[in-house]
């Protein structure tokens, strides 16, 4: 994917992202099955689901609006709120939960100032829980985007966030 | 074939058919809330449920296949408990309020409770939340009343082809309902209420306009006419306990006319007006592309359903030049009535109330249509389904059973057998035939042949080709054309059938309607509606054509009367006016 330069920031316009989306929407046009995937494209170039790129899912994938709202709302994954860069999930599957999932979830409540679904001010974090990430010997286990997290303690929290607080630092100050 | 054995029972079926389908024919009864006959189960409900021998659990009967030798029991104790705690949980979350449910008597949940002998509901829980979608004309939604069957998501669809409703949400907080459970308004629906029409419960049905009604009877200085559909007459009677498929016509006038009504006419009598407009615009149709050889837009496709018109509007506004320019009966008898008849008796324009009972939801849309005020005020005031005049005629303390029969007033309470048909799929189209092939060959068609059997029945899809010879000398260059037609039912069979005219299959005339069968089992006919019950009403709707001395519309002589006294000719400046509109495109 090309990435378009404006005003000289690395962040493209959302405009510029529904174009995109419409070439990615060309080639699944004819797939059955095509509607989870493309939701997951969309979410991962906007960062959430806007109600612009649903529609024009819905009609470039030929499925009723209500349809694709629907599969949306159903799956905790997709989200129609703008969502911070890191989205911190927090494992609370069982075996997790058992190790102190639930700990760790409070200890970042704390730590970002944030409930379970929001944003932190600054659009930097989200906090999610999720079901099992397939990774329960490593339990407890968070993800932040696609990095994995494993036998987090609570007391780490503030230092593992720290990480990412300085690479959004570094990345303003290039 | 297989053979189960359903309670002891041996029954034989096709593999592949369902448990619940094989305990129907061996006329055992296993109830459902969810299950819409013809369509992909969904085995939400789960009141369907029964024991197979062997089985570790209860199956549900709806989407489970029976097997060879399977033993099934539906009336165990185990089944009737478990049945019994799946109506008790559904009726702890539901608003039940029966007393001044619009559903009273008349609801699918409140009958089972009954049966299954619900005394206490033993789970105490958090209600479904309510809100009320009031945002279009012809619908109310009230989510407290759901109880999630998603047999209006079925309905929407697999038959319609609309898609305005499907789950959001998850869990105990699931809705069924538009985009992020928004209102009506914000999404595309057609208004059909074929949704209103398979809702187990109240949850969505017809907005209520018996008020609006009894307040225009009660006001002395309004003069009130009524028109009935053709369909109500072969439906109304089930409102009071009548078998379907019976015939009420006369009951029914005597009944508007006790009711208040000043004057009680007949869409029928504008049906068949439509007959004479729509069949003379498709012989100028036909002309200009055989004749003249203009470009013009073929096949023409009926306009008498407004959900039909709203679903071209909004899917395939591409071919809306293609659906005849005729109003549907109803607005045609609203600006006849306005104008012709208020000047007959005298009468401004602005003392008249046309009131319509309409087996249909749409029309209370269609009646709001801006194009709809050709007399100068809006045409038809108030649309009634079957549904709401059975209620308005309980109110009244009528014993309608005992009633007397009485007839239509004139003149526009008159009409031929063709008007009758227009109730079910295929009428309209036969109706048309009948007309033109006596305008185009001068000759009488026999009575006892006047059926198109190709184009009678249920089936989604119906083509046929009628050759046509013996023509008069002005309509001779139809001699030998062979005229193409297709009558279709639902509005998937319609994108089909559009489908095929744009892959190149040729049609001259295209009958659509939204309901399965047609208006006979409308959004706003009597619940429940199965094919058993159309094929009953729509026997009906034959009968009361056959039994009629006039079956083509342009035998009619108030139809003659009123070319002659008022419009002139068919497709004439004022039939333009008053009887023609246009269409729009939507998003």
């Amino acid at each position: 994917m090309s990435e378009v330069q404006c005003c000289g920031c690395n962040e493209i316009s959302e405009e510029e992202m529904l174009k995109q989306l419409d070439n990615i929407l060309d080639d699944y046009q004819n797939t059955t099955g095509a509607l989870i995937p493309v939701l997951q494209i969309a979410q991962n170039m906007f960062g959430y689901l806007p109600e612009a790129a649903l529609k024009k899912i819905s009609v470039k994938l030929n499925k009723p609006f209500s349809e694709v709202a629907g599969v949306v709302g159903f799956y905790s994954f997709f989200s129609t709120e703008p969502r911070g860069k890191y989205l911190v999930r927090v494992c609370l599957g069982t075996a997790c939960y058992v190790r102190g999932g639930k700990e760790v979830l409070n200890a970042l409540k704390k730590e970002l100032k944030i409930d379970v679904g929001q944003t932190t001010e600054d659009r930097v974090f989200s906090l999610d829980i999720g079901r099992c990430f397939g990774a329960c010997g490593l339990a407890p286990v968070i993800m932040v985007n696609d990095d994995v997290h494993q036998r987090v303690k609570p007391v780490k929290i503030a230092e593992l966030m720290d990480i990412y607080r300085n690479k959004e630092n570094d990345n303003k100050k290039e | 074939m297989i053979s189960v054995y359903i309670n002891n029972i041996k029954v034989e079926v096709e593999e592949g058919t369902t448990i619940l389908s094989a305990a129907q024919k061996a006329g055992i009864k296993i109830p459902t809330l969810c299950f819409v006959e013809g369509k992909t189960p969904q085995g939400a409900c789960r009141v369907c449920v029964v024991q197979v021998e062997g089985a570790k659990t209860l199956v549900a009967s709806c989407c489970t296949p029976a097997a060879d030798n399977m033993k099934i029991f539906t009336n165990t104790k185990r089944v009737r408990e478990a049945r019994r705690n799946v109506v008790e949980l559904l009726l702890s979350e539901h608003d039940g309020d029966c007393k001044t449910c619009d559903r009273n008597n008349d609801c699918e949940l409140q009958e089972l409770a009954r049966e299954l002998g619900i005394n206490t509901i033993s789970y105490q829980g958090e209600k479904t939340q309510k809100t009320i979608d009031n945002s279009t004309p012809a619908l109310t939604r009230d989510s407290g009343k759901c109880i999630k069957c998603r047999r209006c998501v079925t309905v929407c669809n697999e038959v319609q082809s609309v898609g305005s409703l499907f789950p959001q949400g998850r869990g105990f907080d699931t809705t069924i309902g538009p985009a992020f459970s928004r209102d009506l308004d914000s999404v595309v629906c057609v208004q059909c209420g074929q949704c209103a029409a398979i809702c187990p419960v109240g949850a969505i049905t017809e907005k209520n306009d018996i008020d609006e009604v009894w307040a225009a009877i009660d006001n002395p200085e309004k003069f009130v006419v009524v028109q009935t559909a053709p369909a109500i007459r072969a439906a109304l009677g089930e409102c009071f306990g009548y078998e379907p498929g019976t015939l009420v016509t006369g009951k029914m006038v005597t009944a508007l006319r006790q009711l208040g009504f000043d004057a009680v006419f007949d869409t029928n009598f504008t049906a068949d007006l439509t007959i004479m407009e729509e069949g003379t615009e498709l012989l100028m149709r036909l002309k200009k592309a055989l004749v003249d050889k203009q470009k013009v837009a073929l096949p023409q496709f009926t306009s008498c359903c407004p959900a039909w018109i709203k679903f071209a509007e909004h899917f395939y506004s591409d071919m809306l030049d293609n659906i005849s320019s005729c109003k549907s009966p109803q607005q045609m008898f609203g600006s006849v009535a306005k104008t012709y008849y208020a000047k007959k008796i005298g009468k401004k324009v602005e003392d008249m109330v046309v009131v319509s009972i309409m087996p249909c939801t749409a029309k209370k849309f269609e009646n709001q249509r801006w194009e709809m005020n050709d007399s100068g005020l809006r045409d038809v005031d108030y649309v009634l389904t079957t549904r709401e005049l059975g209620r308005m005629i309980m109110q009244a303390g009528m014993d309608f059973k005992s009633l007397p029969d009485g007839k239509m007033d004139s003149p526009l309470g008159m009409s031929s057998g063709a008007a009758d048909i227009f109730a079910n799929t295929g009428g309209v189209m036969e109706a048309a035939i009948r007309t033109a092939y006596e305008i185009v060959t001068g000759k009488e068609l026999p009575l006892d042949g006047l059926h198109v059997e190709p184009i009678m029945g249920l089936d989604g899809v119906k083509k046929a080709s009628l050759k046509i010879t013996g023509t008069l000398k002005e309509w001779s260059f139809l001699e030998g054309v062979e005229l193409k037609v297709a009558v279709v039912h639902t509005l998937s069979n319609a994108r089909k059938i559009i489908e095929a005219v744009k892959n190149g299959e040729v049609f001259h005339f295209i009958e659509v309607m939204s309901c399965p069968g047609g208006c006979i089992s409308g959004g706003g006919q009597p619940r429940f509606t199965d094919n058993s019950i159309r094929l009953k009403r729509i026997q009906a709707i034959y009968k009361e054509d056959e039994g009629k001395k006039i079956r083509k519309s342009h035998e009619n002589p108030e139809i003659k009367q009123i070319y002659k006294e008022f419009l002139g000719e068919p497709l004439s400046h004022k039939s333009h006016k008053l009887l023609h509109t246009k269409y729009t495109a939507r998003t």
